[in-house]
């Protein structure tokens, strides 16, 4: 990476001249905080104290045993306090904000996941608070909308362009270009302008250490393969950084959608309906028309509903580093369900995507061989969403009856 | 070639009109008629927009412009056509403004050689600084074709500097942080910040974001070279349709 974050030509800063002080204001922070020892031993002091920090490596012996394959192990940033991975970037931009002396901060979020782990964030370090979500997504993650402004955020839901997570990205950075004395924009992925993928998978890179002294402890030996959902890619980036140098092979999993040839998904870095481009400050592999315009994206999962991608990961895909898959909303549900059965662990949507793929491929390996699946987070706060992928007759029925009740 | 032609022009003007349109909002023919409008009432230079989806530096007149003018099936193709027939029509300097990823798709040696082919003297980028600007400024450079930046309140004097060099034309000052569109209060403390662009470069200045009426190009006068008019133009023909601008243009100065 190069002073304005190109990695191999993607990523770089196109940021409105307005915020060129507020980024490099940002960037030296970071390197600030990089370089002192002690912050990062302040970060893993808040994780461990106030969320569950580390999160398990958790041995799956019934899905071993139902694929015959691989050793299934989980990590699981479920555990994390808010339920997912975004606890670990929104605390560590959190104690950045504490350091450069801002009293407001901003975020998008697609799920719903970022924005409630920002403002549970933002209640605990005493920050103003304001979550730009798209106004699809307020109507499908309605839950995580109740809990923001129960924290105490404002909620903002975006009615421009699509009105999904790229739409609140935009919104968001309007609110910044506005109020960047006071204010930090906490991304919430590994994407956006420098030094914002540096800085999340910095954060996120506590999952790929953990789990890979859990698996040396565990097993003595590494694993063959990692597996990980990839929407903006904070999570991806996150336990892959723990293994880059290793003879470990890793899968990033997007959402395949309907199917890759539907034209109805969120697949950046393994379909052939993407292409270069540059859009919300960063050059990487966008869904984009032929005259530069971003197209529709769909996903069950909210949170990987997105078109573009971590300018790390599009570099790592041209490297041949990582493998890019797709897993399909069909196929998500089906291991959803399997997982729940088989382990009683509930994956959210977006991880089941890695779960997915990770169970296609798993027959297919020696019960010598070892795989990791990284839970990025956990589905049971999603049960409207879930409830709805299941199409479960009993959940319409109580649904049906409590509206009557608020009519009464 | 668009600096020396704003020089003349300001000879005979004590300030200059620059307005803005979204090509293909509210459609097409309305475009050009809007066009037509403006030129007639004796705007001195035009930006035309081509939509893009993500337009992050805009505020909400210009991005619901961008969204229905894309809705409405606009490409570039036709936003090249479009400004092709501008040029051959009317006898004043017309830019292109728009987000880097539309001539980055189109190539930016390729844009560059259509905006000069079709007679545009430059173009604004906002998303686009001169540190990620190294192919553009060089395609730009060869086809004489003005590559316009911007200055900021927030912008140091040192970095104003390192921008005017790499820009040509006109500067363009940001009169405040925000996106287009919302009020601008021209109070004492703006003359700090119009004195710091004045002393850090020798290229014409053009001001914008907030300028709505005439009392503001008034203000202006004798600071700037150029007033900028970006959304109050889009909001006028939401209210009051296309007819409406000639009239409002005359008013402003």
């Amino acid at each position: 990476m190069d002073s304005r974050g190109y990695y191999n030509g993607f990523g770089g800063a196109f940021i409105p001249e307005i915020l060129v002080s507020t980024f490099e204001e940002l960037s030296k922070a970071f390197q600030e905080v990089k370089n002192d020892p002690g912050f990062w031993q302040e970060y893993k002091e808040i994780m461990s104290s106030y969320s569950c920090r580390p999160t398990p490596l958790t041995f799956a012996g019934n899905l071993t045993r139902h694929f015959g394959g691989a050793r299934i192990y989980i990590k699981r940033e479920d555990l994390n306090h808010t339920g997912a991975h975004k606890a670990n970037n929104v605390m560590g931009q959190g104690l950045l904000v504490q350091r450069m002396g801002k009293r407001r901060v901003i975020a998008e979020t697609g799920a719903g996941q970022h924005g409630v782990a920002t403002a549970t964030m933002a209640a605990r370090f005493g920050f103003e608070c304001t979550i730009y979500m798209g106004e699809v997504d307020v109507a499908r993650q309605r839950p995580n909308v109740f809990w923001m402004e129960r924290l105490g955020a404002k909620v903002v839901a975006v009615k421009d362009g699509t009105r999904i997570l790229k739409d609140a990205i935009n919104e968001a950075f309007r609110d910044w270009v506005t109020n960047m004395d006071t204010t930090h924009y906490v991304l919430g992925t590994a994407c956006g302008p420098h030094p914002f993928p540096e800085m999340v998978t910095y954060f996120q890179s506590i999952i790929g250490k953990e789990a890979r002294k859990q698996i040396l402890s565990l097993e003595g030996k590494l694993p063959a393969r990692i597996y990980a959902c990839v929407g903006g890619g904070s999570n991806a980036m996150g336990i892959f950084s723990g293994f880059m140098d290793d003879p470990v092979e890793l899968v990033g999993v997007e959402a395949g959608g309907k199917g890759l040839d539907s034209g109805q998904h969120a697949s950046r870095l393994c379909s052939k309906d993407a292409g270069i481009g540059v859009a919300q400050g960063y050059k990487t592999y966008f869904l984009q028309d032929s005259d530069g315009q971003m197209k529709e994206t769909h996903s069950i999962a909210a949170g990987l509903d997105y078109v573009g991608v971590s300018p790390i990961l599009s570099h790592l895909k041209e490297t041949g580093r990582v493998r890019f898959e797709a897993a399909t909303d069909k196929e998500v549900v089906e291991s959803l369900s399997l997982t729940i059965q088989k382990e009683g662990l509930i994956p959210a949507l977006e991880s089941s995507h890695a779960f997915a793929r990770a169970y296609q491929e798993a027959s297919g390996l020696s019960d010598k061989d070892i795989i990791i699946i990284n839970q990025s987070g956990r589905g049971d706060k999603d049960i409207f969403t879930i409830a709805d992928a299941f199409s479960d007759p009993g959940w319409k029925e109580f649904i049906i009856q409590k509206a009557e009740e608020y009519h009464a | 070639m668009l600096e020396s032609s704003i020089r003349k022009k300001r000879q005979g003007k004590e300030i200059l009109l620059m307005t803005h349109i979204v090509i293909g909002y509210p459609t097409f023919e309305d475009s050009f008629q809007i066009v037509k409008e403006m030129v007639e009432a004796g705007v001195d230079l035009m930006e035309l927009q081509i939509p893009f989806s993500e337009p992050i530096a805009d505020g909400p007149v210009i991005l619901t412009a961008n969204q229905k003018s894309l809705a409405n099936g606009s490409t570039v193709q036709h936003c090249v056509d479009f400004a092709k027939q501008a040029v051959r029509s009317f006898d004043i300097p017309f830019l292109f403004m728009t987000y880097y990823n539309i001539p980055f798709k189109y190539g930016i040696r390729s844009f560059a050689s259509m905006m000069s082919d079709i007679g545009l003297h430059g173009a604004i980028v906002p998303d686009l600084p001169p540190e990620e600007g190294e192919e553009y400024l060089q395609a730009m450079g060869e086809k004489n074709l003005a590559p316009i930046f911007i200055f900021t309140p927030n912008t140091s004097d040192e970095r104003m500097k390192k921008i005017a060099a790499c820009g040509n034309g006109f500067i363009y000052c940001v009169a405040r942080k925000g996106v287009t569109g919302s009020e601008t209060k021209f109070t004492s403390e703006f003359h700090d910040y119009l004195e710091r662009c004045r002393n850090a470069t020798t290229l014409p200045l053009a001001l914008g974001f907030g300028v709505k009426d005439k009392a503001d190009v008034d203000f202006l006068t004798g600071k700037v070279d150029i007033a900028v008019i970006g959304s109050e133009t889009i909001r006028l023909v939401d209210q009051k349709g296309v007819k409406a601008v000639g009239d409002f243009v005359r008013g402003l100065r």
